[in-house]
């Protein structure tokens, strides 16, 4: 064990020692070393993409929908800044992911080499951590130190950059036997007093809420679990941020669907309503909250993180709560059964939801001669859910109805970028996905303007003949922008229409896809079956209809009480203050 | 419309940080990145193996955004411990500055005798300027450079502030 060997080997019998079986990159000047290792071992699978920020997508799609770390191997330069949007992007949805960025030779190092750029500097502020590795002898303990960030309390992505002659020159490396770090200590047990307080809380609650998000997929399948337990213990309604979706089944009685900006109408109502909010591994996002001062004024709030700096940021609340949310929901269930707390039901509460339920809030307008886009998710969910698919998405308004009218039932199989708001996310997520799950079902379901932003990954997709489908909701609007004009600047569509878009079945075919064009109504169910029926990777051009909003919508700045529905007119101007809110 | 700037009071944090490349920028850049203010810093390695540096740091904003600081402050990996000496109770607050005043005749003089007024010492001399090295508080060194303002100040150097907790407990 004691032999020396060059950094790139050290590299690679780390990640090999981690688990590691499948790395997404792109190869350059400075990893030629670990590229020549890579090429000479079997342990270890690469898959090229076709532009580093396909790379980091894939590699947080492949770890939220497998649960693993994913690894992201690019070179210096434009090889680190192209990943730069990526690692953002998993930095603000808590995704685990390790990236390798190669670095010009230490001696190289400020002189404004060849694809030299500071990647750590430009790298300290949108990951976790950060490392520049200086030598061989310490890279083996700094790979399993990244690994170990990355995945361990609030999980993030973490950069390790790798200067050429590190990669070559030797040094010993020895698996670590535990890491511990010196400083950095995420507390993950939560504190039994306060969980017994949230209980006692939650048993007094006349009008409780269970408001849950990422952290309860980031903690684990068993958390899902816990908390339908304790959904069950409790009677309490349920919704969800963006990024819990599936965390509890979409199918269940007590699901209110997603709140927040496009959120339901029984969602935002009862967060409004409620006497108890017990917020579980959700941050009280801009895009839940609305108007921060008329945000659920009557309510007491019990807030479960990991992170501590999530709590009383932006909403302040009367029981913080420190730790992973599946321990204290699971503490939470324990205590619940051993204590029966609770001595009146919820039906006072549960009738007026029903009151709300009944607006029907999701409903959209029919037409027989255009699609409309909600019922293309819908029948797309009706054709796919006994599958269990894994949806990705890009970003835009075909992402909202993804949310609003697909049903997860299962935790890790809803792949959105909810913090960055990245387009161009989904394609090479659902790659990464379907790399880390062969036998599933990944559907993209894209705008066709985000879908542009990566599409060259359809090259990554047919080289390793990933069955991914590509369900595009082509209305030739970057849709929310278009919206947002509509109801903030009287209808001036500046730069939101696209005048030329590809013909994507053509462009499906050019990489060896399958491409379908689905125009009418009554083309739908085909379209999908078909798709469906394909063995290899599809894209679907579906022609939606154009001018559809995305409702409902609390607009940017107003309360969960000021909703507009799908009957209202929604054309106008807004004033400065609301001009100035994202 | 207009964009309302946030006032608070001031706080004085104590920061212990692995000593390792990069962690000031870590730290400035989380001040930077999420609009802190940062009235002044000092850093400086305080183990005999150098492994462990005492940033401080004076900030202000309410109430809220104090917590926020020193939340985001202990989220970051090479962080050991935050503390908010201003929250904790009594502690010592001192400023080195280094004070150049050129004149001659009677402002020569009252420079002098305001330098000793307080307790700055003279560190360098020439026949027509002088150099003071003083400590103390923020205020007292404000209120001398001030005075000095109208005898002949030429330029300053300051280090920003450290400060302990008193009593013989670590904060």
């Amino acid at each position: 064990m004691s032999k020396e060997r060059p950094g790139a080997e050290i590299l690679i019998e780390a990640l090999v020692d981690l688990g590691v079986d499948v790395v997404f990159g792109y190869p350059g000047g400075a990893v030629l070393p670990i590229y020549d290792a890579m090429f000479k071992q079997n342990r270890i699978r690469h898959i090229l993409v076709r532009q580093e920020g396909g790379a980091v997508h894939a590699a947080e799609g492949y770890a939220r929908s497998t649960g693993k770390p994913g690894v992201v191997l690019v070179t210096s330069g434009p090889g680190a800044t192209n990943a730069v949007t990526g690692i953002t992007d998993a930095l603000m949805d808590s995704i685990p992911i390790v990236v390798i960025t190669g670095q010009v030779a230490t001696t190289l190092i400020g002189t404004d080499a060849f694809q030299e750029c500071d990647t750590v500097g430009i790298t300290r502020h949108c990951s976790k951590h950060n490392y520049l590795v200086k030598d061989p002898n310490r890279l083996g303990d700094t790979i399993h130190e990244a690994f170990y960030l990355a995945t361990s309390g609030r999980p993030g992505p973490v950069v390790v950059d790798l200067p050429k002659d590190v990669q070559v020159a030797t040094g010993k490396y020895r698996k670590p036997d535990q890491i511990s770090h010196k400083a950095y200590r995420p507390q993950v047990d939560p504190d039994p007093k306060l969980i017994e307080a949230a209980v006692e809380m939650l048993a007094a609650a006349e009008r409780p809420i269970l408001y849950t998000g990422g952290g309860i997929i980031n903690s684990g399948p068993a958390a899902s679990e816990a908390l339908r337990e304790l959904a069950k213990l409790t009677d309490a309604p349920i919704t969800s941020t963006l990024m819990g979706l599936g965390a509890f089944p979409a199918s269940g009685e007590q699901w209110l669907g997603m709140l927040g900006m496009h959120g339901t109408y029984e969602a935002n109502l009862a967060m409004n309503q409620a006497d108890l909010i017990l917020a579980l591994g959700a941050r009280f996002d801009d895009r839940v909250t609305g108007r921060l001062d008329a945000f659920s004024p009557r309510s007491k709030k019990v807030h479960v993180d990991i992170d501590r700096s999530s709590i009383n940021k932006t909403v302040r609340v009367d029981l913080p709560i420190v730790g992973d949310v599946g321990r204290a929901i699971a503490a939470m269930v324990a205590m619940w059964k051993q204590r029966q707390p609770r001595s009146h039901g919820l039906k006072p509460w549960w009738d007026q939801i029903g009151e709300w339920r009944a607006r029907r809030s999701l409903e959209f307008p029919k037409s027989s001669t255009e699609i409309m886009p909600q019922l293309a998710i819908r029948r797309l969910w009706e054709a796919t859910k006994d599958r269990a698919p894994i949806i990705t998405t890009e970003v835009g308004q075909h992402q909202m109805w993804a949310a609003q009218h697909f049903g997860f039932e299962g935790p890790n199989k809803w792949l959105t970028s909810g913090g960055l708001g990245t387009m161009g996310y989904g394609l090479p997520a659902a790659i990464g996905a379907q790399v880390g799950n062969p036998e599933a079902l990944v559907i993209d379901i894209a705008g066709e303007a985000s879908i542009l932003m990566n599409i060259q990954e359809m090259s990554t997709a047919a080289q390793y003949r990933l069955p991914v489908k590509v369900f595009i909701l082509n209305n030739q609007y970057m849709g929310m922008v278009r919206q947002w004009q509509e109801l903030t600047y009287s209808s001036r569509y500046a730069e939101s229409y696209t005048e030329a878009l590809p013909d994507f079945v053509k462009l499906a075919e050019a990489y060896g896809w399958t491409g379908l064009k689905l125009e009418k109504p009554g083309e739908l169910d085909d379209g999908i079956a078909a798709m469906l029926a394909h063995p290899g990777p599809v894209m679907v051009d579906c022609r939606v209809a154009k001018l559809a909003n995305c409702l409902p919508m609390i607009p940017s700045g107003a309360a969960h009480t000021d909703m507009i529905l799908q009957a209202n007119e929604i054309s106008g101007e807004m004033d400065d203050e609301a001009k100035a809110l994202v | 419309m207009r964009i309302k700037p946030e006032i608070g009071e001031r706080h004085t944090l104590s920061v212990l940080v692995d000593n390792e490349a990069g962690i000031l920028a870590r730290i400035a850049g989380l001040f930077s990145a999420r609009g802190y203010n940062i009235e002044s810093l000092t850093v400086a390695d305080i183990t005999r193996d150098e492994t462990i540096s005492r940033i401080t740091i004076v900030t202000s904003g309410p109430t809220p955004v104090i917590e926020q600081i020193i939340h985001q402050l202990e989220r970051l990996v090479p962080v050991h411990k935050v503390t908010d000496l201003t929250e904790f109770g009594e502690h010592v607050e001192r400023e080195l500055a280094l004070v150049k005043v050129a004149g001659a005749g009677d402002h020569r003089i009252e420079a002098l005798r305001l330098a000793d007024v307080y307790r700055a010492r003279v560190v360098d001399a020439t026949t027509d300027s002088f150099v003071f090295e003083l400590t103390g508080g923020t205020d007292k060194i404000d209120k001398f450079i001030e005075l000095m303002g109208e005898l002949g100040l030429v330029e300053i150097a300051r280090t920003g502030v450290v400060a302990i907790a008193r009593g013989r407990e670590a904060a």
